[in-house]
């Protein structure tokens, strides 16, 4: 977790990153001086670990770049298209409206053009995320707090226009709304007032900096990088005090002492988990003992079946996150750790780097107001079925137990009672399957990442096979856990394009139950030969050898592989088809 | 004066990222490449952070070279 650098900071902070490999190709749009915004993010990325390569448009020249197909932006082929619009350029354009009737539908009329220019980069052939930035809120006072009351007042446009844009986004796919206005709060001097005057520069260089550290964090969402799991300690971080000496009618939640300030940091928790992230507790306590207020005191926001890991004894912290780790089989920088006291936040960073490990504040009336400034929980995506996610971590706790009981593999395979279902895409998946390809690491065979826009593409493509697997045992449902698409390369041929699944079910031969399906369709089709590759990256070696397993031969000089379907022979899974 | 000098000199190469850049009184952005409209705006930014001062509108259009940036620096800072 970075802190948030001044402009010539992150300049000497991204000069010494290296070995970079994540390519990110990031092109910015604007109505005003963006050299020194470019430079920043371009910076950012590069603290971030990314390898940034950066288009900046000509001054003032957005809509011009836009429409122009042959445009250098277009060659530049970008992943993600900024648009950083400044309200002070659009004042002079609201001032240059002289009827009130058409100053009121300013609003409209630009609303128009923000369309007419998301519909340009679509024409022009190019799927890049589009992140437009929305209006910096600032009033002319031409008509102070009457400003609700007059549609032809430039304040009431602005309101107006930043809805539309969020009414927008809501059914556009891979647009997204950048808030500029809660970093601009609270930041010192945004506007160098001089430096506007004399040179265009409409944000100071660092207020670029700043503004240019939240949306890196939200790019690394995009690319598959995000916080999944919440670890919370208990005493004087869940709540005030301690339950091993003060007990439970003395601990500090919900009314008693500041219990108020604990209360909100639960409520936050509680909603984070309805959201989709896991809650999982380390705490430094018997566990009899740290478990009471969660199912005996009435004030308490969290109860035990909100959380999917308790981790309540005496070993060393880092251990103890080693071991949620393993459970929740999620990366250590996927994970959040919130304790107040300094010693044990510095033995999970001293050997856990990985997990971010906020410093949090004395007093813990600033928890939340810290915690919140932080932007830990950046997303780029949500679906229903990330509600169910802590039954489903708490499930997986019973089967860790079944298999303790169990002898063999096969023995306690067959006692899950395993139902699967294999099916091509439909449209009710869709958001789920470009989910798993944007969310999903380790058992990634090629990391592709695909948006639902391209998921209904592929669903509808003559020349795709696609699959999605969900499954279910006698502890309950995992819905939606594996994407297999198939590329249909010649009369022959068939190369798998995308292999994903959810590593809550390994070792469960889901891979076996797929490809045995895959293969007859595969042959219905007269089709014989499939191929396929492994791309490697730092978090998917799970599936170096997932090709091999599935008894494709490996052809040593390309590095690819082939599964002849003359010769396949059936592979065993305990899943019955449903 | 001198002080001042070598206090923008080091800032000069920080900012510009050039160890090698060696100021007079006049030297002028003509005289350093790193120096264009751009980074003008970055070493003026700089130099109010680093003398905690704040220029005017006037003062920065009317600067002909090092040693009038200096001034300016040094009417706020002896006043």
């Amino acid at each position: 977790m970075n802190p948030i650098f001044s402009f010539r900071e992150l300049q000497k902070k991204a000069k010494n990153t290296t070995g970079n490999v994540t390519d990110i190709r990031v092109a910015v749009l604007g109505n005003h001086t963006t050299s020194f915004f470019v430079k920043a993010l371009e910076n950012q990325l590069k603290v971030a670990g990314f390898n940034p390569s950066m288009f900046e448009s000509d001054y003032d020249q957005i809509d011009i770049t836009l429409i122009d197909g042959e445009s250098e932006l277009y060659k530049f082929n970008p992943e993600i298209i900024v648009v950083f619009e400044s309200v002070i350029k659009l004042k002079d354009k609201f001032y240059s409206i002289k009827d009130t009737e058409s100053q009121s539908d300013f609003y409209k009329t630009e609303k128009d053009i923000i369309q007419n220019r998301v519909s340009n980069i679509r024409a022009n052939g190019s799927d890049a995320k589009i992140v437009y930035f929305s209006y910096e809120l600032i009033d002319d006072e031409l008509y102070g707090n009457l400003f609700s009351k007059i549609p032809h007042s430039f304040y009431n446009n602005l309101w107006q226009l930043n809805n539309e844009l969020i009414t927008f986004s809501r059914n556009e796919p891979d647009f997204y709304v950048f808030d500029i206005n809660k970093y601009l709060k609270g930041t010192e001097n945004y506007r160098d007032y001089t430096a506007l005057i004399n040179s265009d520069l409409h944000y100071s260089i660092d207020t670029f900096a700043k503004i240019s550290h939240f949306l890196a964090q939200f790019f690394n969402a995009f690319k598959g990088h995000f916080k999944k799991c919440l670890i919370l300690d208990l005493d004087n971080t869940t709540w005030g005090g301690i339950i091993g000496d003060d007990g439970l009618e003395n601990i500090q939640v919900g009314s008693l002492g500041i219990g108020k300030a604990f209360t909100k940091l639960q409520k936050w928790a509680k909603e984070l988990k309805e959201r989709g992230v896991i809650l999982a507790i380390c705490s430094k306590n018997t566990e009899e003992v740290a478990k009471e207020p969660f199912e005996k005191h009435n004030e308490m926001v969290l109860r035990l079946d909100d959380i999917s890991i308790f981790v309540a004894n005496w070993k060393n912290k880092a251990d103890n996150i080693r071991y949620i780790q393993e459970v929740l089989n999620i990366g250590f920088d996927s994970m959040v750790f919130l304790d107040d006291n300094p010693a044990e936040r510095d033995i999970v960073r001293q050997s856990l780097p990985a997990v971010t490990v906020p410093e949090l504040p004395k007093d813990p009336a600033y928890y939340m107001p810290y915690i919140e400034s932080l932007n830990l929980f950046e997303t780029v995506s949500y679906s229903e079925n990330d509600k169910d996610r802590t039954s489903q971590y708490q499930q997986e706790a019973k089967r860790k137990k079944l298999i303790s009981s169990v002898t063999n593999m096969d023995d306690y395979l067959k006692s899950l009672e395993m139902k699967g279902n294999i099916s091509p895409f439909n449209s009710d998946d869709v958001s789920r399957v470009a989910q798993l390809t944007q969310r999903s690491n380790q058992f990634n065979l090629r990391t592709q990442r695909y948006t639902e826009k391209d998921i209904t593409e592929f669903m509808n493509s003559e020349n795709h096979l696609t699959y999605t697997v969900k499954l279910k045992d006698k502890f309950g449902d995992y819905g939606l856990i594996s994407v297999i698409i198939l590329e249909k390369k010649n009369d022959n041929t068939y190369f798998v394009d995308t292999w994903i699944m959810s590593c809550r079910v390994l070792k469960r031969d889901v891979e076996h139950f797929a490809l045995n399906k895959i293969v007859e369709d595969v042959k219905n089709k007269g089709i014989n030969i499939i191929t396929g590759e492994y791309l490697p990256t730092p978090k998917n070696k799970l599936v170096a050898d997932l090709l091999t397993k599935l008894t494709f031969k490996n052809n040593d000089k390309e590095d690819s592989y082939l599964l002849d379907l003359t010769n396949y022979k059936s592979l065993k899974n305990y899943i019955e088809n449903e | 004066m001198s002080n001042y000098i070598a206090e923008f000199e080091t800032l000069f190469r920080d900012v510009l990222e050039n160890d090698d850049i060696v100021l007079t009184n006049e030297t002028t952005a003509h005289d350093i490449d790193e120096w264009d409209s751009i980074n003008h705006i970055y070493l003026v930014v700089e130099i109010e952070k680093h003398f905690e001062i704040k220029f005017s509108s006037s003062e920065i259009l009317q600067w002909q070279n090092v040693g009038e940036m200096i001034d300016s620096v040094k009417a706020k800072k002896d006043n």
